[in-house]
């Protein structure tokens, strides 16, 4: 077989740096870096790019070297970092279920993230440490996983079938979750009730201390499974022809794609959409090949977190709004493009 | 079809039973609560007024309204589920499912918070409004492509919307905190401490669509044998789809006005009820409102009970009954899939 032909089935080959990788990559890693330096920047109040330097090295204005190193700066790699684990969740789920409209929103894994973690800020008192909210939340997206899993099972797992009964339990989660907050203490309702919406507002060291270790964890073990996935995307036959336990991976790469789901639920909140648009549009520039398509969705997941919480926090000052409201404005209509796109495919 | 005489019998016997039965639940609905009141004081209130009676003003004020929300709510979505999995020929279409509460909702929201408004006959039609959009774009996407309407797509474009629409509402609700904790029992649906007035702005636009529903009736037993056939025998079918967006919206855009997004009732019931009457819209639509009123009120006059002396709201209740009827049909049902 030539090689285009086996690049197209998404088998890698080894060619010589494909050059649109190359661009896509470069400037998202520009835009990136573009929009943290704004982030830095913009705000209620603006601080010159000299002194905002200077305040991170923490020098200078003792009044930026607050708003830069204690406000701005954590928050924007809680963005970041969120936006990343989403990106790369939505791109592992949809080159394994091989359906272009699963993400973990869609299909009640986010859901099950939130559950578990409106109940730990509800009735766990806060004596307990914020490090055990990742682990509730990663439990909780294990369990509506599962539960959707089994649920689905009917002589093998047909996704159509997956993500109807994802919509199924999403939209029962959401009602337990609205539950917890009617009859929770007003105070944590609010809060909570922000962190729903999807708001990385008032992030501190701390979240950036609880969060990094589990997205460094499960980034390696999906660095480890990349081979793995890829035999994935060339079909159940053939890639047991090749050697590979399919079923066993299958479901490897799944419960990393959860747990990294459900970490950045637990200190983001649902932040609508990331997951389902940035894989999508890394697919559509680089193709399904995973070693391209992973750390790009990653970029442009970070991308449009820091984005949309740039208008997030200054499009309406001083209100400062979930970035969810933002990431679903630009990822409703992009989804519906999808739809209309797609139109002719049988579903 | 009603083609033997003993059928019509039967169904007729059925209808009064669940007249009856509708009837039973709403004196339910009356007496049972926080607080229990007597025979006496149900029938006291409604003939003999005494407002210094406590007993008396608990009925009058808050039960009456309440049990006669509770059915023409229950009714609505049920029948608007019925009229929609007609149209869509997909058994798990409902005003939940394909965005349509979650438009009304969005609208109402924003006239509430944004606009203050608080006139009832204006947040009607603005509901109306937010459920007519949401409807006329889930059905569009829905129907894009060669196949035309099939259960994922319409599905999906619902949930899409759904998304969105709840996110923005956030966005609003997030933004004046205040008021948050009481827009948040509206927000998950609840018929509590609804008044009287409120249910008087509905009711009008109610009725009329629950008879234009039995008017239509005999017309979506043809359309929902697919559109190809319809057309072919003589129905006007752009028409009668259009007609029965217009009932959705009254009946859904109504119910979320009242009583605020209570899902899964357009699903489940006609789905019972298309056990009982089999696939004849003519039984199936007055089936189902007789079926969606006793449901909603045994799961209101439940939902008093079961977290004393607080109450669950009952949006909550029909998510946790109508989630695994769901997963079930989807199960079950769509084996093309």
């Amino acid at each position: 077989m030539r090689q285009e032909q086996l690049q197209r089935m998404g088998i890698p080959v080894t060619v010589p740096r494909h050059r649109r990788t190359l661009w896509a990559t470069g400037f998202f890693l520009m835009l990136l870096i573009a929009l943290s330096a704004a982030n830095l920047l913009l705000g209620e109040q603006r601080i010159a790019p000299l002194a905002v330097w200077q305040a991170l090295m923490g020098q200078g204005n003792s009044e930026h070297v607050l708003i830069v190193r204690t406000f701005r700066a954590p928050r924007l790699v809680i963005g970041l970092l969120v936006g990343a684990s989403l990106a790369v969740s939505g791109a592992i789920l949809q080159s394994v279920i091989r359906n272009p409209l699963a993400a973990p929103d869609v299909i009640g894994i986010t859901g099950g993230a939130s559950v578990a973690a409106v109940a730990f800020i509800t009735f766990i008192p806060s004596a307990v440490s914020l490090a055990f909210l990742p682990l509730f939340a990663i439990f909780g997206a294990f369990g509506a996983a599962l539960l959707i899993y089994a649920l689905a099972w009917k002589k093998g797992v047909h996704t159509a079938r997956l993500v109807l009964i994802g919509i199924g339990i999403a939209s029962l989660l959401s009602g337990v979750t609205t539950f917890m907050l009617v009859f929770s203490p007003s105070y944590t309702a609010a809060s909570s009730y922000t962190w729903l919406t999807g708001s990385i507002y008032g992030s501190t060291w701390q979240h950036v201390g609880v969060l990094l270790p589990w997205t460094v964890v499960i980034a390696a073990g999906i660095a480890t499974m990349m081979r793995r996935m890829s035999v994935q995307l060339l079909g159940d036959e053939l890639a047991a022809g090749l050697g590979s336990s399919v079923e066993c991976d299958r479901f490897l790469l799944l419960m990393l794609s959860v747990a990294l789901a459900g970490s950045a639920v637990a200190i983001g909140g649902v932040i609508g959409f990331v997951g389902f648009i940035a894989p999508h549009a890394a697919r559509r520039l680089v193709g399904p090949v995973v070693n391209r398509l992973i750390p790009l969705s990653a970029l442009i997941g970070g991308c449009m977190v820091a984005l949309a919480d740039l208008l997030a926090r200054t499009l309406f000052m001083p209100l400062d709004i979930p970035v969810g409201v933002f990431t679903s404005a630009i990822g409703a209509p992009f989804f519906i493009y999808l739809l209309y796109r797609t139109r002719n495919n049988r579903m | 079809m009603i083609t033997k005489p003993n059928q019509a019998i039967i169904h007729t016997v059925g209808l009064l039973t669940g007249m009856l039965f509708c009837a039973g639940c709403m004196l339910a609905s009356i007496r049972f609560g926080f607080l229990t009141v007597s025979w006496n004081d149900v029938w006291a209130s409604i003939a003999k007024y005494d407002s210094a009676i406590n007993e008396q003003i608990v009925v009058r004020t808050t039960r009456l309204p309440r049990a006669f929300i509770a059915a023409a709510v229950g009714a609505s979505l049920a029948v608007a589920g019925a009229i929609m999995q007609a149209v869509t020929r997909n058994p798990l279409a409902s005003p939940s499912v394909m965005g349509i509460n979650a438009g009304a909702t969005l609208a109402v929201v924003s006239a509430i918070t944004v606009f203050s408004v608080t006139h009832m006959g204006t947040i009607v039609w603005i509901a109306f409004g937010g459920a007519a959009v949401a409807a006329a774009f889930v059905y569009l996407l829905g129907s894009l492509g060669r196949d035309g309407l099939t259960p994922l797509k319409i599905i999906l474009a619902g949930s899409a919307m759904t998304a969105l629409f709840v996110s923005f509402t956030q966005g609003l609700l997030v933004r004046n905190e205040n008021g948050l904790q009481d827009v948040l029992f509206w927000l998950t649906g609840s018929i509590a401490g609804r008044e009287q007035s409120m249910l008087m702005a509905v009711i009008p636009y109610m009725s009329i669509a629950w008879l234009g529903a039995l008017l239509l009736s005999k017309q979506l037993n043809i359309l929902a044998m697919g559109e190809e056939a319809a057309k072919g025998l003589g129905q006007r079918t752009t028409a009668v789809t259009l007609l029965s967006g217009f009932l959705v919206v009254m009946l859904a855009g109504g119910s979320v006005a009242v009583a605020g997004p209570i899902g899964f009732i357009g699903i489940v019931i006609p789905h019972i009820v298309r056990g009982i009457t089999g696939l004849d819209y003519r039984l199936l639509i007055p089936y189902s409102a007789l079926l969606g009123a006793i449901l909603l009120l045994l799961a209101d006059v439940a939902a008093r009970f079961i977290i004393m002396p607080e109450e669950m709201p009952v949006g909550i209740m029909m998510a946790v009954i109508g989630a695994p009827f769901f997963i079930y049909i989807a199960r079950k049902e769509l084996r093309s899939l």
